[in-house]
């Protein structure tokens, strides 16, 4: 039997049997009393911190120790301080947060009686009640409303980010309940599903009084959600606390780690290799050491008493070595790693370029983990809706009677300026009151010819006023707001009532205009709603004086088939004007209408009724009908609807394509759409060889389709490596071998030409595992790909396709709930903030609210941070060997005995002290070449994406010089000071200034390289590189002063080391040489690399150096513009006009039904007194209506239950 | 994480729209836009350092330059330097130490007598300074190095009596502690070493040696200190005992100089300053420069007479004697004037080469076009 969970009303006994969980939710980790053990234990989970800490232990061993405990330990607590630092501050505010949740009050009813309590003591079984703009405490199962029907209306912005409303409705018989005395008598009991995180579904039965009801999700309300427009609402607790759906959905996100990370971590393993090769090497000259010399040099330093053979002590000594020569790996590495990225996320979020001002939302690094890696990104998955456009719709063009009106801006700014320049915006205010002053129209002569009173163009706006399912709401005279279900309606309502034909207000029968001043009321016979298969809408009415006429807009495929033939002539231009109209990328539909006698409507209406009232294939019987009376229209003209872009996109793609990103976009949207905004935002150009199109339904079809799509693709080239292999594979035996993806620098001679369009069903079968890879290479071989009707779970399931075959670092970017999976997938996943909901923003690494930001992100931050990070840790590196290493060489003379070369002093402080401030200076200030440079250049983003900064053999290298370094700074001291003697005949060969010369040499050196690596040089810097030097020297001077000693004898022996060495010159040349030594080749090799292979960038530079460059030289990209000017005469061709709504089926049955019709008054009351700026503002929260349907749809076509998707208005419930 | 970011928002969140219509100035007030700081806009000025022709040959034409005249300038120097090493192990069979050199025990009470003759050359000018040299002896080694207690040779009462445990195995003996403790101490070089001249009458002149001023000033005057003062030395140190090797305690070392015994005895500070190699050599004694006329040493005959206490020989240790004057840069070093000469012969050399590649490849780089 599956787990269930039993819920009694009003019976809190009954219900604590379960013991489930109370309403009290704790996100935090800690308690003032657990921090320190727990935190701790956390801490050293981490490899590193226990490596440190067994470090720490073997230095507590004296036959060991090697080095005073303190040179580890100092490090290591600094960093367990800090990040236990930064653990408590975070949970601090978690309490906070838990606790301002927690003690929230709600109205519970208890006895009959509502009381206040806190959330946290709301218990599963209670009855709660909830106000107008509440929070819902935790899920619940609605029991009754205000509103009539036991309709609720909530906003799910917390929940799922759509921040549009969602009905919600209570099961009948207790929507009947009412007031509270019979709510408190209220003993149902629910059984239903176990705890879970699916948000859209919902499945219980609700047993009461012997009758069994089912419930559906239709019947929930979810904690996290606000109820709106509704006085109250009664609910019964289901879920509480962690139980609740939003809890359950609060899962840890996935931790990321970027490329360098995991090189990182490779490389330190290495290395962990190498150490021990070295820990065995000295160990074995240990041995060997101890029993030619050692053992025989006893009378002078006889061997420890345990340790009674020179196999033990080289046992030992191996332990030794292991502890002086950890700090090739040092726990600062990580620190500073984590400093750099915090740093570079700061920058992020402080860029002023990134700061929309509209939505006053500046750019965020919501992860600072994250940030070198926008620097290797070679794929973008994107959004549509919302991401690249505003989702906002915008009356741009018309045709009416065969005579085109208006002007497409967007074009004119580009192309001509000048003509651009002399057109006005339109005023309507002097011919129409009621016109909304935020609509842009540019042609006079289509507000001259309604003026004149031409009968097309009235009739034309006329219908825009008729036919639609917009609600409208009038707060007080002339002040209209238009609440529509997509934002191409609310659009093309705006357009008539800005031109007189202004659409008032409606009842279930009648609509009622305001035409050209005079009221006119229209009797509403029927709506034909629109769905996707009929791609149509029609309306019928019936006029003042009786007649009657349908209005129908539709795709204009679909309408120009059913119109009246005597329409012909008129039918070649308007199409030619739908050509044009669609050639700039704007959404098109076609007006007509028909006019219908009594009779005609008489006898449809009695058919339309039967096949309304049929009980099976309702649907087909309806559009039977509906196709039956959609006939022998006559074309009134068409629209054309700008899906505005978001600003800068065609820039950004155009941008991001020369930087070697392929962008692909997956939107939920229709083929059509999407296709349209692929040409208007650049990504598909008319240059393209061609468009492959798969929208095949079978795995077969797909399969043949991708196939044909991948044989074009290379057989249209010549002399192409895989083209032989292709030309076997025609005939394929099934399974056939799937083609192999050919190496990417092929496709990139590939790419350019060629764009894929895939469908959701036909993606569904490419991604199947067999099939994979023939997608794969197919997709990779286009320079555009555009999903299009895929589900958010495919988007995840392309975002891993690509992952896992190209090895590539991908970034998703996304603004709405269906594109959580897509961003959480992707190495980097970018939510756009600002008009949408959180949900991606919360899920995502970055947020911003602008597309066009996303060119800056990568081209400039993420490339600076890659850069700077590489420059990091190649210089890390190579210090650190330099700095370790002197030991290895010095084992050889000292007996093997893992003696220091330094004081430990300078082992301790060296990592945090004297080389960390300029490498992190360096890590987070470095650049080459300024911001704006990379945006004109692109390709200066290449290096990244083919890791070429940092990389294994940049290792090597690194290492190599290190260990050059480490050789120069033990053998020169070595050479020049075995025989040297201070001026006063002291020889210089002591141990003490043997330690300060090589330590000396060691940080100057290293401090030149950093100022051979730092390629700018701010003040900071500066003050870096100059204060760690003069650390280094006061810090010595001060361990190495008399009255340190004085008090710790035992402690600081290198009394008076400093200034004797120091004050040689023999010293000083030592120094001076082995830097020369050390530099001079560095030198010489930079300049080479320079002089005869200069990167892009280098170029930039020195180019800079040279001539301040104009800004004439262009900017790489502006190139494509030109390219698209000139294919403006050959595109007329390809036409692609859609219908383009984003439209809700069934909204016109919610009309007709009159049943909201309190949900309009409420809504726009509610939105009026929020955004009282005009029906801009309208339309952007209905942004997102789109969204929830493509979201909605894709979990249908998954066949699950979605609340939108079937709209259960009727009273009694479809069971399930 | 979705849950924190809900649970901190505040209930009356939603209406924050509202406050969009109370104008402006409200509005402005909370814009979030970052500030227009060159810091925060990275726009910080900046100096760009370019590896170019123009700087980096002339950087190796200056470094060869400089070092070029560096290091001949130090190749003279060292060479006017006078030095002279002779090696009195006694490894071979014809050595005149041979027969001390086998023939030792710890438990040997009398030293063992051996002199071994030389003829220096040149004259040695100015002040000499004479080193006794080791080699293979392991000064360096790990626990060597930390087998001392420098608070019981800064004086310290307490340490006196209860050495540091570094100073295992030498630190107690027969339940006494041993002052100066450890192994560093207990190793002190111990032999004697004396000089004669012998002129051209063939009598021995007794060189006097010096035997102050040998030890680094810190070293003499802050590191060591005898416990409760320079005085009575005999009482201070009652209840320690000597190190196991050492024939005479610590305050008897210098039986000349009352001022030059306990831990303050230069030859015993001298040796604790470790070497940093196994082949070392320290300051033994100075021959002060007498008249202004004649050398120190003249050219011609001498004699070392050596009292043979310190065996080497079973670890294959050498050991040596060594006169050398000093110049401004310290003894003979003939490393550090050739190594700069050759730097600077190669930076020099790297500068022409380079300089041809950059010219024949000169067309390329200054096309400077951008490829795009």
């Amino acid at each position: 039997m599956l787990e269930e969970r039993r819920v009694r009303a009003n019976d809190r006994e009954y219900n604590e049997k379960f013991q489930y969980a109370s309403n009290c939710i704790m996100t935090s980790k800690y308690n003032i009393i657990t921090f320190l053990p727990v935190n701790l234990f956390e801490q050293f989970q981490e490899v590193a911190n226990t490596y440190f800490l067994f470090l720490l232990i073997l230095q507590l061993i004296p036959q060991i120790s090697s080095l005073s405990w303190f040179t580890t330990i100092v490090p290591l607590a600094l960093v367990l301080t800090i990040t236990a630092v930064k653990d408590a501050t975070d949970d601090y505010f978690r309490h906070k947060s838990d606790n301002q949740v927690n003690n929230r009050q709600s109205q519970v009813l208890i006895r009959g009686l509502l009381q206040n309590e806190k959330w946290m003591n709301v218990r599963v079984g209670d009855i709660i009640k909830l106000e107008n703009n509440q929070f819902v405490a935790a899920d619940l199962l609605l029991l009754s409303s205000s509103e009539p029907h036991g309709l609720c209306y909530i906003e799910t912005a917390e929940l799922d980010g759509e921040t549009n409303m969602k009905v919600r409705q209570s099961v009948s018989v207790t929507s009947e309940l009412g007031d509270q005395n019979n709510l408190s008598s209220f003993n149902g009991e629910v059984v239903c599903e176990p705890p879970n995180n699916k948000l859209d579904r919902f499945c219980g039965t609700l047993y009461w009084r012997d009758k069994k009801y089912t419930l559906t999700n239709q019947n929930m309300l979810l904690r996290g959600c606000v109820l709106r427009n509704t006085e109250a609402c009664y609910g019964l607790v289901i879920f509480a606390g962690p139980d609740t759906k939003l809890m359950q959905n609060s899962g840890r996100t996935k931790f990321k780690r970027t490329s360098i990370d995991r090189l990182m971590n490779t490389l330190v393993l290495w290395i962990f290799g190498f150490l021990v090769c070295m820990g065995v090497i000295l160990a074995i000259g240990n041995a060997v050491w101890e029993r030619e010399v050692g053992s025989l040099f006893q009378s002078y330093l006889p061997w420890d008493p345990p340790v009674d053979n020179f196999l033990f002590n080289a046992f030992l000594s191996f332990w030794s070595y292991v502890i002086i020569l950890n700090t090739v790996v040092p726990i600062s590495l990580y620190v500073s790693v984590e400093v750099i990225r915090l740093g570079h996320s700061y920058f992020i979020n402080w860029d002023q370029h990134m700061f929309c001002s509209q939505c006053n939302t500046a750019a965020e690094a919501r992860t600072t983990t994250l940030n070198e890696e926008l620097g290797q990104v070679e794929y973008i998955f994107s959004d549509k809706t919302g991401t690249l456009t505003q989702n906002i719709m915008s009356f741009n063009k018309c045709s009416i009677n065969g005579q085109t009106f208006g002007h497409f801006l967007f074009f004119l700014k580009k192309h001509y300026k000048r003509k651009f320049n002399s057109i006005k915006r339109l005023d309507f205010t002097p011919f129409n009151p009621l016109a909304d002053l935020d609509f842009c129209f540019y042609d006079d002569t289509l507000l001259e010819s309604v003026k004149v009173g031409d009968l097309h163009t009235q009739e034309f706006f006329r219908l825009l006023s008729l036919c639609h399912t917009v609600m409208s709401e009038e707060k007080s005279e002339g002040e209209l707001v238009y609440k529509a279900q997509s934002p191409d309606e609310g659009a093309l309502v705006t357009a008539a009532r800005n031109f007189g034909f202004v659409f008032r207000s409606r009842t279930p029968g009648t609509i009622s205009t305001t035409e050209m001043g005079r009221p006119a009321t229209y009797t509403l016979l029927a709506i034909l709603d629109f769905n996707n298969i009929r791609k149509r809408m029609s309306v019928i009415v019936r006029n003042a004086e009786g007649r009657i006429r349908l209005y129908c807009k539709g795709a204009d495929t679909v309408l120009l088939e059913r119109l009246h033939p005597c329409n012909q002539e008129l039918t070649n231009i308007t199409s030619d004007h739908l050509n044009e109209y669609a050639a700039d990328g704007l959404r098109t539909l076609a007006l007509a209408y028909r006019d219908l006698t009594e009779d005609e409507w008489e006898a449809w209406s009695e058919s339309h009724r039967c096949a309304d009232k049929a009980t099976d294939c309702r649907e087909d019987r309806l559009a039977a009908a509906y196709e039956q009376i959609e006939q022998d229209m006559m074309l009134l003209g068409a629209t054309a609807i700008e899906d505005k872009l978001q600003e800068g996109v065609p820039e950004t793609i155009a941008v991001l394509s020369l930087a070697n990103i392929k962008i692909w976009v997956l939107t939920g949207d229709k083929q059509e759409t999407a296709v349209n905004i692929g040409y208007s935002c650049k990504m598909l150009t008319d240059d393209m060889t061609e468009v492959f199109i798969i929208s095949g339904h079978t795995v077969q079809s797909v399969r043949q389709e991708l196939r044909s799509a991948y044989f074009t693709g290379n057989g249209l080239r010549e002399g192409d490596g895989t083209g032989g292999r292709a030309k076997q594979l025609p005939c394929p035996p099934p399974p056939p071998p799937p083609p192999p993806p050919p190496p990417s620098n092929l496709m990139d001679n590939i790419s350019g030409e060629f764009a894929l369009i895939i469908n959701g069903h036909s993606l569904a079968h490419a991604l199947e595992a067999d099939m994979e890879t023939e997608f794969l290479s197919t997709a990779c071989a286009c320079k555009a790909v555009i999903c299009c009707r895929v589900t958010p779970l495919q988007k995840a399931q392309v975002v891993e396709l690509i992952k896992k075959h190209k090895k590539a670092v991908t970034l998703a970017i996304g603004d709405g709930a269906n594109d959580v999976s897509m961003i959480k997938s992707a190495h980097i996943g970018v939510g756009i903030s600002g008009q949408e909901g959180i949900q991606a923003v919360l899920a995502s690494d970055y947020s911003f609210s602008q597309f066009r930001f996303l060119q800056r992100l990568l081209l400039v931050h993420g490339r600076w941070s890659y850069l700077r990070m590489c420059r990091f840790l190649c210089y890390f590196f190579y210090k650190n060997f330099a700095f370790t290493m002197v030991h290895f060489w010095f084992g050889f003379f000292c007996g093997f005995s893992a003696q220091t070369v330094y004081d430990q002093y300078f082992i301790t402080l060296y990592n945090i002290v004297y080389t960390s401030l300029p490498v992190l200076a360096m890590g987070i200030f470095d650049q080459d070449v300024p911001d704006h440079r990379s945006l004109e250049y692109p390709k200066l983003y290449e290096p990244g994406q083919l890791n070429l900064l940092f990389n294994k053999k940049e290792f090597f290298i690194c290492i190599a010089q290190g260990i050059y370094t480490s050789v120069v700074l033990f053998f020169v001291p070595y050479a020049v000071l075995s025989d040297a003697s201070q001026s006063n005949g002291v020889p210089l060969a002591d141990y003490q200034t043997f330690a300060v010369t090589t330590a000396t040499a060691l940080v100057i050196v290293v401090s030149v390289q950093i100022a051979l690596d730092t390629g700018f040089w701010t003040v900071i810097n500066h003050v870096c590189v100059w204060g760690s030097l003069g650390s280094y020297f006061t810090i010595m001077f001060a361990l190495h002063s008399q009255s340190l000693f004085r008090i710790f004898p035992n402690q600081f022996h290198f009394v008076g080391s400093a200034q004797s060495t120091l004050l040689q010159p023999v010293v000083w040349l030592t120094i001076a040489l082995a830097t020369a030594i050390c530099i001079v080749p560095v030198l010489a090799f930079r300049f080479l690399k320079l002089d005869l292979k200069p990167q892009l960038s280098d170029t930039l530079v020195r180019q800079k150096k040279r001539k301040p460059v104009g800004r004439s030289v262009g900017g790489a990209w502006r190139g494509t513009g030109s390219v698209s000017e000139g294919r403006l005469g050959a595109r007329g061709g390809s036409r692609r006009s859609g219908y383009a709504f984003a439209h809700q089926e069934g909204f016109g049955e919610l009309i007709t039904s009159g049943k909201n019709m309190r949900l309009s008054s409420m809504a726009l009351a509610s939105f009026a007194s929020r955004h009282s700026s005009g029906w801009i503002d309208t339309l952007c929260l209905q942004a997102h209506t789109e969204c929830v349907l493509c979201f909605s749809g894709d979990i249908l076509r998954n066949g699950e239950d979605v609340d939108c998707s079937k709209t259960h208005y009727e009273l009694g419930f479809n069971g399930e | 994480m979705m849950a924190s970011s809900y649970n901190a928002k505040e209930e009356d969140g939603h209406h924050s729209g509202a406050p969009a219509h109370g104008g402006a100035a409200a509005a402005a007030a909370k814009s979030k836009k970052p500030d227009n700081t060159a810091f925060k806009q990275q726009r910080l000025p900046a100096w760009q350092p370019i590896l170019t022709a123009g700087t980096v040959l002339p950087a190796f034409f200056v470094i060869g330059l400089i070092f070029i005249p560096i290091g001949i300038g130090l190749f003279v120097t060292s060479n006017n330097i006078r030095e002279f090493e002779i090696d009195y192990t006694g490894v071979d069979v014809d050595s005149p130490c041979y027969s001390c050199a086998r023939n030792f025990s710890w438990n040997n009470t009398a030293p063992c007598l051996c002199s071994v003759d030389f003829t220096l050359e040149q004259p040695f000018e100015s002040n000499v300074f004479m080193y006794y040299g080791l080699s293979n002896f392991y000064q360096n080694h790990r626990r060597y190095v930390k087998s001392r207690d420098d608070s019981q040779l800064y004086g310290d009462r307490s340490a006196l009596t209860n050495p540091s445990k570094e100073c295992e195995p030498y630190r107690m003996s027969d339940g006494q502690a041993i002052a100066p403790c450890g192994a560093i101490a207990n190793s002190l070089f111990n032999d004697t070493l004396e000089l004669y001249h012998i002129d051209s009458n063939g009598t021995r002149n007794t060189i006097p040696l010096v035997k102050k001023g040998i030890a680094w000033w810190t070293d003499k005057h802050v590191k060591f200190r005898n416990p409760g003062g320079n005085n009575n030395l005999t009482a201070a140190f009652r209840g320690t005992s000597k190190p196991v090797n050492w024939r005479k305690p610590v305050y008897d070392l210098d039986p000349s100089d009352p001022d030059n015994n306990g831990f303050i005895n230069e030859d015993f500070i001298v040796w604790m300053r470790t070497a940093a190699l196994p082949t070392f050599r320290k300051l033994y004694r100075i021959i002060q420069k007498k008249a202004v006329t004649t050398p120190t040493l003249p050219s011609g005959r001498y004699v070392l007479n050596i009292s043979y206490n310190y065996p080497v020989l079973s670890f294959d240790g050498r050991k040596r004697m060594i006169l050398s004057t000093i110049s401004w840069m310290g003894g003979k070093n003939p490393f550090l004037g050739i190594a700069y000469i050759t730097v600077g012969s190669i930076c020099f050399f790297l500068g022409v080469v380079l300089l041809i590649i950059h010219h024949k490849y000169d067309t390329r780089n200054n096309s400077a076009d951008i490829p795009n």
